[in-house]
């Protein structure tokens, strides 16, 4: 494991320097389509102008295990699919035509091949690594089109500069001797393996980057990923562990905020946090929670003008884990104020005796005014709320378990 | 030689039984990839690992090993494996 003096060794990339919030007015889309990627498929629900009738389109790859589907907004057409299945191994789809016809990728993300025979410069012992899936799928700067970026499980990033149709190892980050260290293995992280997530490309900057392991901490480079260091500070770890441990530290969400890319907001394994750049110090907003309910759980969405207005669902993070919602009373969480106080949002959803829960790529935002939220379940609920959380309705029930859930919009 | 193709691959073949020639099953499974690209990698990892739940028969017989060699007449079936539900 890493040890504080290791983790030190990593340079602090320098601080950004701060930047006026960004503000502007709300540009109402004509349709909203949210992107449901599930654990046997993907659906596109296709919204009106008013977002009240709804047009479910699937499902696509029936029977995959879909993790992350995702629109390119630069083109606003390109939509790329992270799939596997049950036997077959993991690859992306890439459609243009917003879900009519899908054609693989000729080289998705995989490891290089280590040599069967190790080599004198180091090698020997070492197993070559095997994507099992890619997990979560990142659009590129707006000035680099057809950039996009992966993260795997086991933790691995990928670029691809053609559109999703090959893919190429970040060597920077996948090699790199420390975070070869921090990075889980088979063995390690979630029930089904560890994942590199919340990959941000700051909108003001293509070379600048953030990503999420869990675990393994929140990352930073300002190179295009090809130098990495950990931003864990401020963040804690479960009782008993050591924070100086990188690898100890589980972000399950960590989200820009678009109305100021130097705000980052993050639900963690322990605790909800806000980080202010140039800070390089995590602060744990989720205190202010309820106490019976915590601050625990996986997603978390941050307002598309409002920096201070944020989202998070919370589960049972108590005993053994049981990752359902709160006393079976599910409930989103809402602060307007950087996280100074939240507001219970559960008009609508489940009174009790609800069981499910969100994970961390299930809920999303879209940029209407109020905003609209989209939250699926893990019993394949999809609920909607068209005013920002204050009322709820189901927009689909009998999915199969929701993966992801991501929204766009259509001119 | 010939190839059975089991369901989950077929919409890269849109057949159940293929040809492709080659001399050992590394080779037989280079061309299926070169004409249906994609589908060796959904069976054969970056490492050059059979992935767990597929499994290769030729002539019957069950084998690890891309090298085997394969002589014209037999047969080899791609089956995914039962894997406890």
């Amino acid at each position: 494991m890493a040890s504080k003096k290791k983790a030190a060794k990593k340079a602090a990339p320098r601080a950004r320097r701060p930047s006026a919030p960004v503000r502007r007015a709300p540009k109402r889309a004509a349709r909203t389509v949210v992107l449901v990627a599930t654990r046997k498929g993907a659906w596109l629900f296709h919204g009106d102008a008013a977002r009240k009738r709804w047009r479910a389109d699937g499902p696509h790859f029936l029977g995959h295990v879909l993790s992350h589907l995702v629109l390119d907004p630069r083109d606003g057409r390109t939509l790329l699919a992270a799939a596997k299945t049950g036997h077959l191994g993991p690859t992306v789809f890439r459609s243009t035509d917003l879900g009519r016809t899908w054609k693989e990728a000729s080289r998705p993300p995989a490891f290089p091949r280590v040599p069967a025979v190790a080599s004198a410069e180091g090698q020997a012992g070492e197993k070559g690594r095997v994507v099992d899936h890619t997990f979560w799928l990142t659009p590129g700067h707006a000035s680099e089109p057809g950039t996009w970026y992966a993260g795997t499980s086991p933790h691995g990033l990928f670029r691809s500069e053609d559109g999703g149709v090959t893919w190429d190892p970040v060597a920077g980050l996948n090699d790199d001797p420390a975070y070869r260290r921090w990075m889980g293995g088979p063995q390690d992280g979630t029930p089904d393996g560890p994942k590199l997530h919340s990959v941000i490309v700051d909108p003001r900057d293509a070379a600048h980057l953030y990503l999420g392991m869990s675990s393994g901490g929140v990352h930073e480079s300002l190179d295009r990923g090809a130098s990495w260091a950990p931003l864990v500070q401020g963040m804690e770890v479960v009782e008993g562990f050591d924070p100086a441990t990188i690898a100890f530290h589980d972000p399950h969400c960590v989200r820009l905020c678009p109305s100021n890319p130097d705000r980052l907001w993050q639900q963690n394994h322990c605790g909800i946090y806000r980080l202010d750049r140039p800070e390089r110090t995590w602060v744990r907003v989720g205190r202010s929670m309820p106490k019976q309910v915590g601050d625990i759980g996986f997603p978390m969405v941050v307002h598309p003008r409002d920096q201070d207005t944020a989202w998070v669902f919370p589960m049972d993070g108590s005993t053994v884990w049981p990752r359902t919602a709160v006393g079976g009373k599910p409930a989103a969480f809402v602060t307007r104020n950087g996280g100074k106080t939240w507001k219970r949002l559960a008009a609508g959803l489940p009174a009790e005796q609800a069981w499910w829960t969100v994970k961390r790529q299930a809920m999303a935002a879209d940029r209407g005014a109020p905003v609209g939220l989209y939250v699926g379940t893990t019993q394949g609920e999809l609920w909607a709320s068209r005013d920002e959380g204050a009322r709820w309705t189901c927009l689909a029930r009998h999915l199969p378990e929701i993966y992801a859930v991501e929204t766009a919009e259509l001119g | 030689m010939q190839v059975l193709i089991p369901t989950p691959l077929r919409s890269y073949t849109g057949a159940r039984l293929v040809e492709a020639p080659g001399t050992t099953l590394g080779e037989v499974l280079a061309e299926l990839d070169r004409r249906f690209p994609g589908i060796r990698f959904r069976m054969i990892d970056e490492q050059e690992a059979m992935r767990p739940h597929i499994r290769f028969f030729v002539d019957g017989e069950q084998t690890f090993d891309l090298s085997r060699p394969v002589r014209p007449g037999e047969a080899l079936q791609i089956v995914q494996a039962l894997s406890g539900g």
